[in-house]
């Protein structure tokens, strides 16, 4: 942060070279699937999020950046409402539309809310039972009883979060018995087992070693053919290697958020080049 | 003072001597509570163990072996001579001799003899109405201590938010925890044997001992509760799950095994404790076996005899001697056993659990 040599100024850190955002993205508009509106969010009397607008594209990969406690984490568990289950949180002002239903309207359902928008998180959470208990965990809860029904999602969840293979002669065995990022692949199918438009990924990769990254942003990679993907992320390669579109919060404000390779190349707020050539965060 | 061979020689003085003092208090501490323990239990297994051991029958049907001490009600002994010889007899044995004698002295013309006997109370027979009474009270009082404070943690650490209002809950369940047995005895009575007018039963001793473990299955259970990782819940609840839903099936099972074990501390607590039936659910002596009711109504509402209130009784209502020492040393032998009976089957059930949800 001290460093300001003008050989640091200059975003030298070209690792933030993004390989696949390609300017196709910018050739196509992309339809628009969440709608973020002046949101202000409220951890009891402080406030978290100040007028936050950001419009997030269908089926593409969008990766929210930042310093720790922007608001990045904050406004991605606003999207399927898992901050209700905190004491004093509020949307004071503004709307989150998805599909044009304000989802925080008095007649949306959180639990469906959920249902459609699904969630993987920072710690692998498998649940301490077999696998294949694990993938079917969301459709039992709806009431599937079908066998070959439930035989098919598990099939179709783990070969879509990339795992089958791995685990196909052991879907009965604990989930807890994977690796680090089997455990968090586990959680991925678990996810798209019951068919969301949105999968939230908030820093799914921070407890991974590089390999089992690498295989997590390749299933990105795939996922985000059938899936809307958010993912917050404290690594700007990361960022920068499986995104369509960034955005840069600071101070729970979103400074700015434009293609993955204009943040990275070409940012327009000296904020948001400070932070992604390593000058500060 | 002598020069150290060298800079990591140990150097002797007050603070070394000090530090093995004070580990070797410690250890005669440990083995002091040890010792007290091996003679508490060892000197009731050596008095009480000849009381079962003693008491084994043969039987010309099926089961073919029967042990009097466990599988009879109590009964007065009579002790007395007879030709030179000394004999014991129970209730119903010492009456049909006496009836055999008296026919058999008619018949043959004699004067019927003079029967003189000592009698002592509660000196021969056995428990088994206590045995009986005391696992249908720690079955029902810990069924409904379980289902009440289970459901009392569900709420308490799970849904309330956290208030002034449920701190005040709080305190007062640790507050219950100290309340003396007694007062819950006198409550119970107060309450359920006078007020709702259920007299002494099981009812009314199962709700007054429910209250008195309670406090430590709600404390318990909600620990056990708040070990269960939050990832677990909000991996539940990310995939569409309503609340109770991931409570049921991704909270509750895994902390099973944490409210069982406080559990098997309520059991022997609920099975020990004398204060709280004796005016709420224990009889002295009761003829007829619990299941022995003309209608099912009536089980809840009928009084039992149980193990701890007999040793109350037979060590402290009735003159001591040789013949009531062995009762209460083989009660209170039973009872350990029974105890551990209870505990142990709790634990193997926790362990099975426990095996099965692990992280």
């Amino acid at each position: 942060m001290e460093n300001t040599s003008p050989a640091a100024a200059a975003p030298t850190r070209s690792l933030a070279m993004p390989p696949r955002a390609t300017p196709k993205d910018d050739a196509e508009p992309v339809p628009t699937l969440i709608d973020v509106r002046n949101l202000d969010f409220y951890y009891g009397a402080k406030q978290a999020l100040f007028d936050i607008n950001i419009e997030i594209p269908d089926r593409r990969v969008t990766a929210f950046i930042g310093p720790s406690g922007c608001g990045k984490s904050t406004l991605l568990r606003c999207l399927n409402r898992m901050n209700d289950l905190i004491d004093g949180t509020a949307v004071k002002r503004g709307a989150i539309k998805i599909r044009d239903i304000d989802i925080y309207g008095p007649s949306v359902d959180p639990i469906e809310l959920r249902k459609r928008v699904g969630m993987v998180f920072q710690k692998s959470n498998p649940f301490p039972k077999s696998i294949y208990e694990n993938i079917i965990y969301g459709l039992r809860i709806q009431g599937v009883k079908s066998k070959t029904k439930l035989d098919e999602v598990v099939e179709k969840s783990l070969r879509g979060a990339a795992l089958w293979d791995e685990v196909k002669d052991r879907l009965h065995e604990s989930g807890l018995g994977l690796s680090g990022g089997q455990q968090q692949r586990l959680c991925i199918a678990r996810t798209i087992a019951v068919e969301p438009e949105v999968i939230l990924m908030d820093e799914p990769c921070s407890a991974l070693d590089p390999i089992a990254t690498a295989k997590v942003e390749e299933l990105i990679h795939e996922l985000k053919k059938q899936f809307t993907i958010i993912i917050v992320t404290h690594s700007m390669q990361q960022a920068a290697r499986c995104s369509d579109r960034t955005a840069f919060f600071y101070m729970g404000k979103l400074i700015e958020f434009d293609a993955t390779h204009n943040i990275f190349m070409n940012p327009k707020n000296p904020q948001t080049e400070a932070y992604v050539s390593g000058r500060f965060g | 003072m002598t020069a150290l061979p060298h800079s990591f020689a140990p150097r002797r003085g007050f603070q070394r001597r000090c530090e093995s003092t004070i580990a070797w208090v410690f250890r005669a501490a440990t083995y002091a509570i040890l010792l007290s323990g091996v003679f508490v239990i060892g000197s009731i297994c050596l008095k009480g163990l000849p009381a079962v051991t003693n008491s084994f029958r043969s039987l010309q049907q099926f089961p073919y072996v029967t042990n009097t001490f466990l599988f009879e009600a109590p009964e007065s002994l009579y002790v007395f001579e007879q030709d030179g010889v000394k004999r014991e007899m129970g209730d119903k044995e010492y009456r049909s001799y006496r009836e055999a004698e008296t026919a058999r002295a008619t018949a043959e013309g004699r004067p019927v003899p003079e029967f003189k006997a000592a009698s002592y109370v509660y000196a021969a027979g056995g428990i088994w109405p206590c045995i009986v009474g005391t696992v249908l009270l720690v079955l029902g009082a810990m069924t409904i201590a379980l289902l009440l404070g289970v459901s009392s943690a569900i709420f308490l650490s799970e849904y309330a938010r956290d208030s002034v209002f449920v701190r005040f809950i709080r305190l007062a369940i640790l507050n219950l925890a100290g309340v003396p047995s007694i007062v819950f005895g006198l409550f119970g009575f107060a309450m359920f044997v006078l007020f709702f007018d259920w007299n002494v039963s099981l009812m009314a001793g199962w709700l007054t001992l429910a209250f008195m473990v309670l406090p430590v299955v709600i404390t318990a259970s909600e620990e056990a509760l708040k070990a269960v990782p939050k990832g677990f819940r909000e991996g539940s609840l990310a995939l569409g799950a309503t609340k109770w839903q991931t409570i049921r099936k991704n909270v509750l099972p895994y902390a099973l095994p944490g409210i069982l074990t406080s559990s098997i501390l309520g059991i022997a607590r609920v099975a020990g404790e004398t204060a709280p039936i004796m005016f709420t659910a224990a009889y002295v002596v009761r003829d007829k076996l619990p299941w022995e009711v003309s209608k099912f109504g009536d089980f809840f509402f009928q009084g039992v005899m149980a193990l701890p209130y007999h040793i109350y009784v037979v060590s402290s209502k009735i003159p001591q001697n040789e013949y009531t020492q062995g009762v209460q040393y083989g009660t209170a032998f039973v009872f350990l056993g029974l105890v551990a009976l209870i505990a142990g089957s709790s634990i193997l059930l926790r362990n099975k659990l426990r095996g099965r949800y692990q992280w």
